[in-house]
């Protein structure tokens, strides 16, 4: 017979789950919490980080539980003292080599080394050390890369690989010279990279933001809208987010359609909505020139001028042209407009272009 | 779509026949590629080496306008081969025999001479096709702007149904459509000759039933003109007021200049717009309205996803909602049309759209439906056409190949070929506002051969004047290996490169869609 649950404990919690599943699949069933940082459910399993380490019963070291395979009967320890001590080693290494600098980062409030050594108390690095001094890469206006920040989870490297399907970043050099690069250690600019940021979306840190977001807002400012987008007939879901009534960056969510993935349009062309050029008021052209005019003003014009076209040369006389930017109530109230009060079937949109 | 955008990663053989889905449908490629990485069989009909054609198993750089004779030979082998879908064939579909000897003079050979790849090569990939357990073909503008748009689709759908590769799981015909909302503007009767649902307007039992819900005696019965002959009627004085909302045809209609003087003919031209577009700077009054991020509504995909757009901010300025503004101008026509709500509008069309008589925006806060959904327990439609096709029986429609309306010659020697880049969209309106797309990718370029521009005596970055029999555009050159020799490439992104001043209007006689993938040009360098 073969068989296709097995049945674990995790902190005394008894828990059945399908055959294959990790301990850290089989703790999250649980209820129980255990920190990751390389871990991503939509990427290949990495086991690099050392940050979601377990104690088993019967096993001399603590395994990654992220790629352990939950065994029957297995009795786990998710927060043993061992277990907490280990996590701790693991923050305190990491913050030996990366810039305490949360005070300015874009990334502070959604940072999971800041949330982590909140949790466990660790404030610096109890280690002293050699550290890197990158400079920043900003030369494209998508992505900030600040390589002092990177903790080498290697989440950006799957990514690039098993979402975006390019793989232009990868692990270069090794121990304390490892570094995510493209080729050569080019700049991303500099690279095939199309500027898609779902390493950005994916990254734990600081190590890779968006250029303008960042900036702009703290991220506990910002409210999350999860919309549409407004580019091609995909349908990508994302959450715009927003401050003081401003749109001031696109970040993925969990879209029906393309999950965290976004393109460069969708992630970073954002900035048309707020752009000096938009049309804030209504115009009408007075001898050759656009002046200013109130709502009633041009509502009554419009009005006034198609009903004397349908009036003096008939409904066929004139023509509307919809629009695929626009919404589908918009659509259909524009036909609806068309067919019942100009009185024509000539409304067509830019679907054949 | 026939299918799903998720679908396509569990397909074992991909055509992509005149889709640049890398640059146009980002995220979808992705599946394409994932399929591809689990062991599919990717094929791309494609006159340029894209990216995508650089990934696949078989590029087939066909010459452009030349689909049909591939797409009949490819079904030409399967029937002669005996690998065509029997049990589909005889029980799904009808005119077979008449579709059989179409095709029978589209040997691969013949198909050689007409499109350039090789009759082996056309052998393999209708194998791979015919004996794949889940084909699925994706296609877009490269085969549909053609003045052979539709029989191009129709070659498309005889091929499917001929393996029986469509109607289940991973397996379709899919057109990835280019725009956000085109999906939802065909399905909202944004058309001239249908209403809602692609219901006829010719049809008196459909009429009676939008006339009654609208509280209108009557409706036209005769359909209306479609985009270019809008301009044509314009040009003849015929057409004397439109309505624009959120188009820019001045820069993405075939023949500019034309569009240009047919819109300046017009009596009164109102345009209702979030930028003042080239199109915009014609009309008599501009409307300003409120972008995606400022108002309610719903989007639906290329997959017939129907999904909401949320307001996340006010609109900028005193712009208003698009629908707030026609309800406005509706009104002082003395036709009052109130809604509290985007989502009063849409119960409204539900009521009148079987399609999407089972969608409301409490349903679509659950998750996001795909129609047809005829009714509020109907889960949504994931692919069409399971157990049987809407009419019925699959009907082959046998189709010949026919060359382009403009082919190159003596004075114009070289082939013209338009389309998008991955960092802009559409006429550019928006993607050169952004502070971030244009900065990156600022100027366009024409794509063109190393062989030709060398006998033009063109170096990479020279400008180039580029001329048409419509019209001509300066642009800066770059040779590329993605285009061949004969045939030269741009976008229509940019205003400064309104590449449409040269393109062909000549139509497809039954959908009425230009020839934008085909027209006849010269190219020299700029003085």
């Amino acid at each position: 017979m073969t068989v296709t649950e097995i049945t674990l404990t995790i902190n005394d919690i008894t828990v059945t789950v399908p055959q294959g599943a990790t301990v850290l699949e089989a703790a999250h069933q649980a209820g129980v919490f255990i920190p990751t940082f390389c871990h991503d459910p939509e990427l290949t399993k990495f086991g690099a980080c050392r940050m979601c380490v377990v104690e088993i019963a019967g096993i001399r070291n603590l395994p990654a539980s992220c790629v352990t395979v939950a065994t029957e009967g297995m009795v786990v320890h998710a927060d043993s003292p061992a277990v907490q001590e280990a996590r701790k080693t693991v923050l305190e290494l990491m913050l030996a080599n990366h810039p305490l600098d949360c005070l300015t980062c874009g990334k502070s409030g959604d940072c999971r080394l800041q949330d982590y050594a909140y949790l466990y108390g660790v404030k610096t690095g109890s280690f002293e050390g050699e550290r890197h001094c990158y400079p920043l890469e900003d030369d494209n206006p998508f992505i900030v890369r600040d390589m002092n920040k990177c903790i080498l989870c290697g989440r950006c490297v799957r990514a690039c690989a098993e979402i975006q399907g390019n793989s232009i970043v990868e692990f270069t050099n090794r121990g304390f010279n490892a570094k995510i690069t493209p080729a050569m250690d080019v700049s991303l600019a500099a690279s095939d990279c199309v500027f898609c940021g779902n390493c950005v979306a994916v990254c734990p840190v600081g190590a890779l933001q968006e250029k303008r977001l960042r900036r702009a807002a703290r991220t506990w400012e910002v409210r999350k809208v999860k919309t549409t987008c407004p580019y091609c007939g995909t349908g990508c879901s994302f959450d715009l987010n927003v401050k003081d009534n401003k749109v001031v960056g696109v970040t993925s969510c969990d879209g029906d359609v393309n999950g965290r993935a976004l393109c460069v349009k969708g992630r970073f062309g954002y900035g048309f909505i707020h752009h000096p050029d938009r049309l804030t008021t209504p115009l009408i052209k007075k001898n050759g020139i656009f002046v200013k005019a109130t709502w009633d003003e041009a509502i009554g014009l419009v009005a006034q001028k198609l009903g004397q076209v349908k009036a003096q040369y008939g409904s066929d006389a004139l023509a509307v042209l919809s629009s695929a930017r626009c919404t589908n109530e918009e659509n259909y109230l524009l036909q609806k407009f068309t067919r019942a009060v100009l009185g024509t079937n000539s409304i067509d949109h830019c679907a054949r272009l | 779509m026939t299918n799903s955008i998720a679908e396509i990663a569990g397909a074992d053989f991909i055509l992509a026949i005149g889709t640049n889905t890398t640059e146009a449908h980002p995220i979808i490629s992705l599946k394409a590629k994932k399929a591809q990485r689990n062991g599919a069989t990717l094929v791309v009909v494609d006159p340029r080496r894209t990216e995508l054609a650089e990934l696949a198993n078989v590029h087939l750089q066909l010459k452009s306008g030349s689909d049909i004779a591939l797409l009949n030979a490819l079904a030409h082998v399967i029937i002669a081969e005996e690998l065509w879908n029997n049990d589909f064939v005889a029980g799904r579909t009808e005119d077979f025999e008449a579709f059989k000897a179409i095709v029978a003079k589209y040997t691969p050979e013949l198909a050689e001479q007409i499109t350039g790849i090789s009759a082996e090569t056309i052998r393999e990939v209708a194998r791979g096709y015919a004996r794949a357990q889940k084909a699925t073909i994706l296609y877009t503008m490269g085969i549909t702007q053609h003045i052979c748009g539709t029989h191009n689709v129709l070659a498309v759908a005889n091929l499917a149904m001929l393996c029986g590769q469509i109607g289940k799981e991973s397996s379709g015909v899919n057109p990835l459509r280019g725009q956000n909302n085109v999906q939802g503007s065909c399905d909202m009767g944004a058309l001239p000759s249908v209403f809602t649902g692609y219901q006829a307007v010719t049809a008196y039992d459909q009429r009676a039933k939008f006339a009654k819900a609208w509280h209108v005696a009557e409706l036209p019965a005769r359909p209306g003109l479609t985009v270019g002959e809008m301009m044509d009627k314009a040009g003849t004085d015929e057409l004397k007021g439109m309505y624009i909302m959120g188009e820019n045809p001045v820069l993405s209609d075939p023949d500019s200049n034309h569009v240009v003087h047919a819109l300046e003919k017009l009596d009164f031209l109102v345009v209702q717009d979030i930028f003042l577009t080239e199109t915009a700077a014609l009309a008599d009054v501009v409307l300003p309205a409120a972008s995606f991020a400022e108002k309610d509504g719903t989007f639906s995909n290329t997959e017939r996803r129907v999904q909401r757009v949320r307001k996340a901010i006010d609109p900028v300025g005193n712009a208003r909602p698009d629908w707030q503004i026609i309800c406005a101008v509706s009104a002082a026509m003395g036709y009052p049309m109130q809604y509290a709500t985007a989502s009063d509008i849409f119960d409204e069309m539900a009521l009148l759209t079987p399609t999407y008589a089972g969608i409301s925006y409490a349903r679509l806060e659950q998750g996001d439906i795909q129609w047809p959904c005829p009714n509020a327990n109907h889960p949504g439609t994931t692919y069409l056409h399971k157990d049987k096709f809407l009419r019925g029986l699959g009907k082959f429609n046998p189709v010949e190949y026919i060359p382009p309306a403009e082919m190159p010659d003596a004075g114009y020697p070289l082939l013209l070929s338009t389309g998008r880049r991955y960092f802009h969209y559409h006429t550019g309106t928006m993607t050169q506002r952004t502070g971030a797309l244009e900065v990156h990718y600022g100027t366009e370029y024409l794509e063109i051969n190393q062989a030709d521009a060398a006998s033009l005596g063109i170096a990479d970055g020279d400008m180039a004047q580029v001329s048409s029999r419509r019209g001509q555009v300066k642009i800066a050159a770059r040779i590329s290996k993605v285009v061949p020799q004969g045939l030269v490439f741009t976008s229509f992104h940019f205003p400064e490169v309104a590449i449409n001043k040269l393109t062909n209007p000549a139509k497809d006689s039954l959908s009425k869609i230009p020839e934008l993938k085909v027209c006849a040009v010269r190219v020299e360098k700029a003085s």
